[in-house]
């Protein structure tokens, strides 16, 4: 009975939001998440996706220019992002889905700032979008 | 039922509260658009559509309208004429099974060109506002920060209309909570929604706005070209809105040029083998 109910919650796991589904995941390897520790150098809130540019070294010590999108502003603002969500020199760590070509380009999944808030990049289905 | 451990008690509970932080996606389902009523739902106003009305997130219909997603699902198949198919191989887009890469879609809204009718109910159908008036019913979106006019007095389409991005609407009253839309005249360049479904000259766009009860309002729309399908097609079929209260805010949505050329060249042109950033 307890590997039933551990198998019915992981498969219910499973039935959760694809984040920014409503632009297409062609170029994206969704079977891969990446997690960087970084240093913020960009944060651009505009449409119609924002997108965050890092640095953050590889296996080797090489630094790696990262840019990675979420969605646009209003779905943004309704995960608790804002456009002073960051500012260049922030130490973040990132987890997003690669691009398929090797480009260090990415779409977020989560975004953990230096005082360990988590900023979720999946897109929530709520019925409202006021500003704050 | 046999007791759990802590841990396993613990991590289940984690995993709930991430999944049901989030409702299943509802965005390619077609079945059953209308939410069940709430039984004590106040009633509905007599010729009353106006106010804020929020379709939450499944107005934004990435894989085209949430009753015909381009899904490759033998129900979501389109009757489309020789012409129509022809003319939909011609439009590459960004989303659904015939989706092409960032840097390759040439889908119009993506440069900023107008969405126009159908497709402003079709594809990012955000907080809709709408006001009534003794000649015309307006309706303003949220994505682009656009408006229609809907004429209320009784006058018929044109018969040979300039072509309009929004197209020429007209609307009646046809029972006390059904408010029904005409649009013709919708200019060619534009997409009937995000999977490029095409459309001619010809096209009328039919919308069905039905206050089911005082909070909420459904939207149905019918796709009619004989130029391009060989019969009409159900694109909307009663999408939910809730009503919000009269001092909501509604935010800006807006396709800037200049915001798209720096996305595309950071991120949308990298993620498809273009150039480097």
């Amino acid at each position: 009975m307890k590997n039933k109910l551990i198998a019915i919650f992981l498969g219910l796991s499973l039935v959760s939001v694809p984040l920014a589904a409503h632009h297409g995941n062609a170029a994206y390897d969704t079977s891969k998440t990446i997690t960087v520790k970084a240093t913020v150098t960009e944060w651009f809130w505009a449409n119609p996706h924002c997108f965050l540019r890092l640095d953050a070294k590889d296996d080797k010590g090489n630094v790696v220019h990262w840019s990675i999108e979420a969605s646009n502003p209003s779905d943004m603002v309704n995960l608790g992002w804002s456009k002073q969500s960051f500012k260049p020199g922030d130490e973040v760590t990132a987890s997003f889905n690669p691009v398929k070509n090797g480009a260090p380009v990415g779409r977020i999944q989560q975004v953990v700032l230096a005082d360990g808030q988590v900023l979720s990049g999946r897109v929530v289905f709520k019925a409202t979008d006021s500003n704050p | 039922m046999a007791k759990l451990s802590v841990s396993v008690a613990a991590a289940m509970a984690i995993v709930a509260a991430v999944t049901f932080s989030f409702p299943a996606n509802s965005q390619t389902s077609a079945t059953d658009q209308s939410a069940p009523k709430d039984e004590k739902a106040a009633p509905a106003p007599r010729h009353d559509i106006s106010g804020t009305w929020d379709p939450g997130n499944d107005g934004i219909q990435p894989l085209g309208p949430r009753a015909m997603p381009e899904d490759g699902k033998p129900e979501h198949q389109i009757p489309y004429t020789p012409l129509g198919l022809e003319t939909l191989n011609t439009h590459r887009p960004s989303n659904g099974t015939r989706s092409v890469l960032p840097g390759d879609t040439n889908d119009p809204v993506v440069y900023c060109d107008p969405q126009g009718m159908p497709r402003e109910d079709l594809y990012e159908l955000r907080t809709t506002q709408i006001f009534q008036t003794p000649l015309k019913v307006v309706i303003l979106y949220q994505f682009g920060k656009l408006w229609r006019a809907v004429w209320t007095d009784g006058r018929d389409l044109p018969k040979d209309p300039e072509p309009r991005w929004y197209g020429y609407s007209i609307g009646k009253w046809v029972d006390d909570y059904t408010f029904v839309v005409q649009t013709s005249g919708i200019d060619e360049r534009t997409w009937v929604d995000r999977a490029g479904r095409p459309h001619s000259g010809d096209l009328i766009v039919e919308e069905r706005f039905h206050r089911a009860d005082r909070d909420h309002l459904e939207l149905s729309v019918t796709i009619n070209d004989p130029k391009m399908y060989t019969k009409p097609w159900v694109a909307l079929d009663k999408l939910r809105f809730k009503l919000e209260p009269p001092d909501f805010d509604v935010r800006e949505m807006i396709c800037s040029p200049s915001e798209f050329a720096e996305y595309n060249k950071i991120i949308g042109m990298p993620a498809s083998g273009k150039e480097p950033q």
